[in-house]
């Protein structure tokens, strides 16, 4: 039996009829084609499924579809808006944050939720925020680098606002 | 010509659709009336298959077909591109159905109109089995029954001796030979996305279309080609983009094959993406060799010779290049070291698991941790410093290109040049003082050094198995814009932009103008692929004459249309001038195209095509420096300081080359202190999600103070020698080296990776436990 669910993603709202079983991974990718949302294990160790709902970053592999009933979700393709890079997707970019690119969307949501939280972090906290988030290429330095560049144009677009 | 480009930190031009999610991996790309493919996967190591029940699966929602041993006759085996002497060669079949001979092997294959109803249906299926004693141990295995694969009456696959000098007398002139059994435990890759396979069949066109996460289009297509027996110019291999690879996806796999036959009886695309679990089970793993070192010594630390006796663990059957593998590991011995006599004998045998193949680095990792936790050895035996062993024994720069005993010609190298650079960044006397200190207040800190060299740029094809060179082709479009095909096929490394910076200069345009183009079998002429560090020396090469070749023929016509002598025309920043006169290499693309006044003899178009044959393998090499603090109590260890010097030649791009290193370190670091594929004594796959199988995260990495020495390789016009693999082959006996040395007050000269806290704080308890 199906279950109707209404989800509001990148800002435009679905309403669809989903299995129960299914998970917010596989909807986000199989019924709405947002495939940016990349998914890297069964046991929500990998973080490459990370996506911001209702203003969390939480692996959409452990929820599933019928619970995000509701929900304000944004996946990585919402994060550049008018064709405007996020901060941290510049950061990615500028400090080679990135190879193959596969964990790549998960860390960005990852990241941009610790700068919400934290504008200013240390490089331990930045870490510490992206623990969750397996990366097999970086070594993750980019990647710490990459936040801190995002952190220094925040507060640098913050100032100047 | 000025660079614009090569040798700067240039940002990547793949990077803005991967930033924001619009890059297309195998599971992004979806064809109208796809059906999806579910493994059933052997859940023993060792087992008979006395039947397989699909019937109530065969009746499940949304099944189309299942498929087991029996249907596949006409596929063939899974190939394996090495062959050695008097090795033994199973036959692989894509689905196994007499006996399952590791857990994951595939028994079943289920195709269905969803991915969750494929699975469910999966489950339906009834396999019974009689499980068989598994075989698991190499040194047992080497010795007797019970056996892999019966018809051999054997689990050696191969027995290898490679070598030269004569050992024998090296160790009988030697004042000592020490010996230490050495471990390269079994490692699973584990690239983030796993592998995937999407199938196309089109019954009309009779035409087959693969999208698969590899990194070998060009020998995939032919393989799978052979595999099917159909027409190699019907199948079209496409490689979307590819989420890593270290050597997971070096490989033509049985799924690859299967999913192809798949649709061509279906008629509709097929897709199988595969699990992490699947991952786990029935992708290659790597390294798994366990040898016994020998090396003879002289009182000054001079090493008179080095002999491995090694067994390696080929699982349970080969994979591509499986047997290669420990041939790779014998020709790096010698290290960066001048060693007169070196011997390495290799038994290889079947056990109940995956496969080993080639996982970053492929052989060369093994070699350098054992050359040099040997060179450590010595220095702990001589209580000489460690440094100053490996400086004695290094080759000076005026040898080069150096002979070693294993048969290799090292093309350049500075080795103390890197050495010094690192021990001044690393402050080397300071750290000993504060080692000193450390240690006299009961602390365990213990410094790390590692001078490695490894094999780049594979390699001459008289060396590999299928062919060592790369292609490319380049050309200028009717509206000036560039293309560069390449053979090569990146996958996370960065060629689209390393690529597009060596045509950006060559022909002084932007690199905005440039669009790299790999991956694809029907687009790009053959090539070879990524691995082994070869796209940029190989194919980059091949990237860097084509355009020489272009640049000649555009330099031929722009004199024609400019009506001068050839011999005037000189280019610079995208013209072509002859005194007065001047055109812009793309005016002259644009008449290559029109043809209407081409000179006497000239064919239309702007386009050259060059395969690189490379004459020898490129010698990388640096220093790795590290400090690790062991806490005493729990057995954790710190990384206070990770200090590399590297040396990769020429370097095209600051930005990638760190990228690479850093990457290659923590891989290292996976190897040194979490990771390890562990099967019990059943066959039984412990390890077998990333809950139990531990990859490093971001809080357990160091900073990492990267430098570099550039010592341009004189094998290729670019200089360049490879660098894809460094960081994980110098990088891991200089992790093992570091935390040794801490626990050295406690009597400690080897231990066995992964340092596990656990294993060190029993090492630190016990101890203190007698001294108490
Ligand atoms: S897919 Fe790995 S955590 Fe969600
Ligand atoms: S960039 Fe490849 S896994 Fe992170």
């Amino acid at each position: 039996m199906k279950v109707p669910i209404q989800v509001t993603v990148n800002g435009k709202t679905h309403a669809h009829e989903v299995e129960p079983r299914v998970l917010l991974v596989h909807y986000l990718r199989d019924v709405l084609n947002l495939t940016g949302t990349h998914i890297g294990c069964e046991t929500s160790l990998c973080g490459a499924c990370t996506v911001m709902l209702d203003g969390q970053a939480v692996k959409s592999c452990t929820v599933l579809a019928a619970q995000a009933n509701g929900a304000h979700i944004t996946t990585i393709e919402g994060f550049a808006v008018n064709g405007r890079l996020h901060p941290v997707q510049e950061g990615f970019w500028e400090r080679h944050g990135l190879q193959c690119g596969y964990c790549t969307p998960g860390m960005i949501v990852a990241s941009a939720q610790l700068l919400e939280r934290n504008p200013d972090p240390t490089e331990a906290e930045i870490r510490m925020a992206i623990e969750g988030n397996l990366c097999r290429c970086t070594g993750y330095q980019h990647i710490v680098e990459a936040v801190q560049y995002a952190a220094r144009r925040m507060k640098g677009a913050a100032a100047a606002d | 010509m000025a660079t614009k480009y090569v040798g700067n930190r240039v940002k990547r031009t793949e990077d803005p659709r991967l930033i924001q999610g619009l890059g297309h991996y195998v599971d992004d790309i979806k064809l109208p009336d796809t059906l999806h493919v579910a493994f059933v996967r052997s859940i023993y190591g060792h087992a008979r298959i006395t039947g397989v029940d699909a019937s109530a699966a065969a009746k499940a929602p949304g099944v189309v077909a299942v498929y087991t041993g029996k249907d596949i006759g006409k596929i063939g085996g899974v190939p394996c591109a090495s062959d050695l002497p008097e090795m033994k060669k199973p036959e692989f079949l894509v689905l196994a159905s007499n006996k399952a001979l590791f857990v994951g092997h595939a028994i079943a294959a289920v195709v269905a109109t969803d991915r969750y109803l494929a699975k469910d249906a999966a489950d339906m299926i009834q396999v019974d089995y009689e499980e068989l004693p598994a075989v698991t141990e190499e040194v047992k295995a080497a010795a007797g029954a019970p056996y892999v694969h019966e018809q051999f009456g054997t689990n050696i696959a191969y027995k290898l001796t490679a070598g030269e000098g004569d050992i024998a007398a090296a160790f009988r002139s030697s004042d000592k030979v020490i010996k230490q059994r050495i471990l390269n435990q079994r490692l699973a890759p584990i690239a983030m996305e796993p592998r995937g396979v999407l199938a196309r069949y089109y019954p009309g066109e009779q035409e087959l279309t693969l999208w698969s996460s590899t990194q070998i289009p060009h020998l995939m297509r032919t393989q799978v080609a052979l595999m099917l027996g159909m027409p190699e110019n019907r199948l079209r291999v496409i490689t979307p983009e590819v989420g890593g690879g270290f050597g997971s996806k070096l490989n033509v796999y049985a799924e690859e094959a299967l999913l192809g036959w798949i649709s061509m009886q279906l008629g509709q695309p097929v897709k199988w993406i595969e699990s992490r679990r699947e991952n786990f089970q029935s992708t290659i793993h790597g390294r798994a060799q366990l040898g016994d070192l020998e090396i003879g010594i002289r009182k000054d630390g001079t090493v008179t010779g080095l002999r491995y006796n090694v067994f390696a663990d080929m699982g349970a059957y080969y994979q591509l290049l499986t047997p290669a593998i420990p041939t790779l590991t014998g020709l790096m011995l010698s290290g960066s070291y001048k060693i007169p006599a070196i011997q390495i004998n290799v038994t290889a045998v079947f056990t109940n698991k995956m496969s080993t193949d080639a996982y970053r680095g492929a052989g060369r990792p093994e070699a350098t941790y054992v050359v040099e936790r040997a060179m450590d050895l010595v220095a702990a035996e001589l209580g000489m410093d460690p440094v100053e062993v490996r400086r004695k024994n290094f080759p000076a720069p005026n040898e080069f290109p150096f002979k070693t005993a294993t048969g290799l010609f090292y093309d350049s190298g500075d080795y103390v040049l890197a050495l010094e650079k690192a021990l001044k960044n690393a402050d080397y006397k300071k750290l000993g003082e504060e080692q000193k200190k450390a240690r006299a207040a009961g602390r365990l800190v213990g410094i790390g050094v590692s001078t490695y060299v490894e094999i780049c740029a594979l390699g001459p094809s008289a060396a590999l198995p299928a062919g060592g060179w790369e292609s490319a082709t380049v050309r200028i479009e009717p509206t000036g814009t560039v293309t560069v095909l390449t053979g090569a096929s990146p996958h996370g490394q960065g060629q689209e932009t390393s690529f597009a910076q060596i045509a950006g200069d060559e022909l002084g345009v932007s690199i905005e103008a440039v669009t790299v183009i790999h991956g694809d079998t029907s687009i790009v002429q053959y090539g070879i692929g990524t691995f082994g560090s070869r796209a940029t020396a190989v194919g980059g090469t091949a990237v860097f004459v084509a355009l020489q070749r272009l640049k000649e023929k555009a330099s031929k016509l722009a004199a024609h249309l400019m009506g001068v002598d050839p011999a005037t025309v000189k280019f610079a920043d995208g013209r072509f001038t002859s005194g007065a006169k001047s055109m812009a290499i793309q005016e002259v693309a644009l008449h290559a195209h029109l043809a209407k006044s081409l000179p006497e003899g000239m064919e239309p178009g702007l386009s050259a095509t060059y395969f690189f044959e490379p004459k020898n393998f490129t010698f990388p090499f640096g220093t790795h420096i590290c400090i690790a603090e062991v806490d005493k109590d729990t057995g954790e260890i710190t990384l206070q300081r990770y200090i590399a010097v590297d040396d990769c030649g020429r370097v095209i791009n600051p930005l990638l080359v760190d990228g690479q290193v850093q990457g290659g370190i923590v891989q290292a670091l996976g190897q040194a202190f979490y990771e390890h594929v562990v099967y019990d004594e059943n066959g039984q796959l412990l390890t077998g999600t990333l809950m139990d199988y531990a990859l490093p995260r971001a809080t357990n990495c160091p900073w990492m103070e990267l430098d570099r020495t550039e010592t341009p390789s004189p094998v290729n016009p670019l200089g360049v020698k490879g660098v894809g693999e460094a960081g994980t082959i110098g990088a891991t006996p200089c992790l093992v080296n570091a935390v040794i040395d801490a626990l050295a007050p406690l009597g400690v000269r080897h231990l066995d990776m992964p340092l596990k806290p656990e294993t060190l704080w029993r090492i630190i308890s016990g101890n203190s436990a007698r001294s108490a």
